[in-house]
């Protein structure tokens, strides 16, 4: 890549985050909807703009980062363009939630410590509740909701994706 | 200003809609809630308006007509509280109540009944045990037996639409607050309703109001806390998702009562649905002039943010709650100075539960003493519960305060569900209520009166309303460990004895899980849960501890078993189960045999089959293919 493109990608990438800036005035009590949004635009918080935005509010780097790291919400590390979040809240518990973790790691190549593919198809999240205990045990991808969900039919909605995807390429 | 609300507009608001009303002949309603959703519903409403397009049925879907004529009203509601039977659609006046209907349903929904008037029987919710069949919500002992006050607008009007707020008596309560009432009078009408705070801490909201009240400052602030982090619980999103007005007038009345001019809703990130239809809500009350900078022409102004949360759920607690509003980390701090002294950027602050102030207008339409009949002497009114679990009716109730658990279990939802999916009362085992921060009902508690005093007493508490119920297959230890590692996560690490603590607790219940505890191992747990629940200083690891506290008050024998016989009653335990073939129940089918990758079945065609214990490898394989139910010990 030249210089120039360098620079001009990213003036554009600052340029978001000023405009979001902007909108909050550049009001550092508005930090966590501040990264809510950046977070938003970028599937993840990446360090530079962490520390723009920290000069931009004028607090130290510091607290940017600890409010960062301090919410589950936000990711450090980029995360797969389906975010799979598996319900692991009481009413899912106990209607065994654990297997279709198991289930899912085992068809992605996942663990507990690995949660994003190599592609950045997926990234596998186990959240405490979605609120939609009445369908445990449930797992959402993005923004659908499956309800009712065995080892074997979130495998199924797994596929489902990859298909669609590889008809997409 | 000349967009501010005056009762003549608000009261035309309402004549209009109640007159619109009375040309709606029947009324269609599909459940929108996120249970219902996730199951179709969407599919099932355009499927029925574009079916009846195809009709001579006069099917309006909004109440824009202007003109005479009778009217089929199709809309979306918000969660029905059913949401195991969903897709729901209901019929009124003809008080039907079809479950589980797909788009294909519809066609015979419009030809049968909404065209014909009969029924469609197959429809129809059906008792699991009996078979027998209920029309409607007047009947389907889900609904009959429970007493919906709070929840009543859910599900029955469009949550989406103020005007149906308004036709419900909305907003005229916070109309008659700001305009006819002291802030004094309006805080003793809230002492004497009795209402106590439903996030939880159950203290008088009255009281809590006039603590704010009194403080002298210029800067108020109310915030409703729609955090809702209990694992397990849904009554604040249905709230939002159902009724969002009645939380914006709510904190209207509550505004006036303490003196503020700002309010914020903190609510879970989880929840898009919920985010954005109290967000439509505000702006809808702020275009029709309701919220503004001249509230009811009294020249005193309220505004109304949202706040979206991110993923803490410490951030419940009001400390923390407020820290996060103001940009920081959210970790608690030491009271006092409580919030009604300094809360939110160090203003006098009230902090309410979405269902508490989602009661409020109602206690003024309806007057305080109304809600103090309801419920106990000293719980007064009603209790919204999330009922999950192991029960064949899931979904969101509410009851008077001093309901049994029984009644909620057995009759409300349906008994207790087996893990062969059949409905048998004795298989109860317990019910986990108050989430991370409660406690364990066992059978031995099923008539009790549930108030916040009696459940108090039984190491428990109300909390925010989740109701877990759970069946005899259900491994004790592993419930309390679940808890524990969910407050262990969530602790914020402020407190050395509440992080480091819970982390140990947590081990200490890996011990017995796994097989390597002694009786020793017990005892420690138990003193390190007495330390937790006295060193901690915000009620997340003051209450950390219950869970396992609790489950050892009830459960030691299981306890026990797993410590001394290295044995899981259960069988939930991995560690401390071997694979047994019953040979009662195989039938000799080699399927086993031939999924196993160890090699570690043998047996012949046709005769039972067995394990060799010292190649199993536990992992379930076989337990998965067999047809018959005829392995156990392994998951
Ligand atoms: C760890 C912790 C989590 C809490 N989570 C919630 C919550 O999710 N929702 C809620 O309304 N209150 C929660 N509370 C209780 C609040 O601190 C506060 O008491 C409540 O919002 C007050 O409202 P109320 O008087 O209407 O009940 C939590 C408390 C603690 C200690
Ligand atoms: S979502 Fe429809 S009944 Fe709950």
């Amino acid at each position: 890549m030249s210089e120039t493109t360098t620079t001009s990608l990213s003036m554009r990438k600052f340029q978001k985050v000023c405009d979001i800036l902007e909108n909050y005035e550049y009001n550092n009590s508005k930090l966590v909807p501040i990264l809510q949004e950046i977070q938003e635009e970028y599937r993840y918080l990446p360090e530079d703009i962490m520390t723009f935005v920290a000069s931009s509010l004028d607090v130290p780097p510091a607290k940017v980062f600890g409010v960062a790291t301090f919410y589950a919400h936000f990711a450090l590390q980029p995360k797969g363009k389906y975010v799979i979040k598996v319900c692991d809240g009481t009413a899912c518990h106990v209607r065994h939630s654990s297997a279709l973790l198991d289930a899912i790691q085992e068809k992605l190549g996942l663990s507990d410590r690995k949660t994003t593919t190599d592609d950045l198809l997926f990234t596998l999240e186990t959240v405490s509740c979605l609120g939609a205990c009445g369908l445990a045990p449930v797992v959402v991808i993005n923004d659908d909701v499956y309800g009712g969900q065995t080892p074997d039919s979130v495998v199924i909605a797994i596929e489902n994706i990859l298909t669609k995807e590889a008809h997409n390429e | 200003m000349n967009n501010t609300m005056n009762i003549d507009t608000l009261t035309q608001i309402a004549d209009k809609y109640k007159s619109q009303m009375t040309k709606i002949t029947r009324r269609v309603t599909i459940c929108g809630g996120t249970g219902c959703i996730a199951n179709g519903s969407q599919n099932v409403y355009d499927e029925l308006v574009k079916q009846l397009a195809l009709t001579n049925i006069d099917a309006v879907v909004d109440l824009k007509f202007e003109d005479n004529k009778d009217h089929t009203y199709v809309m979306h509601s918000g969660c029905q509280g059913f949401c195991q039977m969903g897709p729901l659609v209901t019929i009124e006046p003809d008080n039907i109540q079809y479950v589980k209907v797909k788009p294909a349903d519809v066609s015979e929904i419009v030809l049968k009944t909404l065209a014909g008037n009969s029924i469609v029987e197959r429809l129809l919710y059906h008792d699991p045990v009996t078979g027998q069949k209920f029309n409607g919500t007047k009947d389907i002992p889900f609904y009959a037996r429970q007493n919906r006050t709070v929840l009543k607008n859910i599900g029955h009007i469009d949550p989406a639409d103020i005007k149906a707020y308004i036709g419900q008596k909305g907003y005229f309560s916070a109309y008659n607050a700001w305009t006819n009432m002291t802030d004094e009078d309006i805080c003793n009408d809230m002492i004497t309703s009795g209402l106590r705070g439903r996030g939880g801490g159950g203290f008088p909201t009255g009281r809590k109001w006039n603590l704010t009240r009194i403080e002298k400052n210029e800067k108020k602030y109310i915030i409703c806390n729609a955090d809702e982090g209990d694992p397990g619980a849904f009554m604040d999103r249905s709230i939002l998702e159902g009724n969002p007005h009645s939380v914006v007038e709510g904190m209207m009345i509550a505004a006036r009562a303490i003196g503020a001019n700002e309010g914020y809703i903190y609510v879970r990130t989880e929840y898009p649905l919920a985010c954005k239809r109290i967000k439509q809500a505000i702006n809808d009350a702020k275009n029709i002039g309701i919220l503004g900078d001249d509230v009811f022409g009294t020249s005193n102004g309220f505004k109304i943010t949202v706040m979206e949360g991110a993923g803490a759920f410490v951030c419940g607690e009001e400390t923390a709650l407020i820290a996060s509003i103001e940009g920081k980390r959210g970790m608690p701090r030491p009271k006092p100075p409580f919030p009604a002294q300094a809360g939110l950027f160090g203003k006098p602050t009230c902090i309410n539960n979405v269902e508490t102030l989602s009661a409020v207008p109602l206690i003024f339409q309806n007057g305080p003493t109304w809600f103090k009949a309801i419920g106990t002497e000293k719980s007064a009114g009603t209790k919204t519960f999330a009922v999950t679990g192991n029960v064949a009716n899931t979904g969101l109730i509410e009851v008077p305060f001093g309901t049994t658990l029984r009644e909620i279990v057995e009759n409300i939802g349906g008994g207790v569900l087996t893990e062969d999916g059949k409905v048998d009362m004795d298989a109860f085992k317990a019910a986990q209520i108050g989430g991370p921060s409660g406690g364990c009902l066992t059978k031995e508690h099923l008539d009790m009166p549930l108030d916040y005093e009696t459940l108090t007493a039984m190491g428990a508490m109300v909390g925010s309303g989740g109701l877990v119920v759970m069946n005899d297959q259900t491994c004790i230890v592993q419930i309390a460990r679940f808890f524990m590692r969910f407050t262990q996560n969530e602790s914020c690490g402020k407190c050395t004895i509440c992080r480091e603590g819970t982390k140990q607790m947590l081990a200490l219940l890996d011990d017995i899980i796994e097989g390597n505890a002694t009786l020793q191992t017990i005892d420690l747990l138990e003193e390190l849960a007495h330390s937790v629940k006295i060193g901690s200083l915000c009620g997340l690891g003051k209450t950390a501890p219950n869970p396992v506290l609790a489950t050892l008050k009830y459960f030691r024998t299981e306890y026990d078993e797993h410590v001394i016989n290295k044995r899981c009653p259960t069988k939930r335990c991995k560690a401390l189960t071997s694979a047994e073939i019953l040979a009662d129940k195989c039938k000799g089918c080699r399927v086993c045999i031939k999924v196993c990758p160890e090699g570690a079945i043998t047996g012949e065609l046709k005769k039972p089959h067995t394990i060799n214990k010292a190649l199993c490898i536990k992992c379930g394989a076989c337990a998965q293919a067999c047809k018959f139910n005829a392995i156990t010990g392994v998951a």
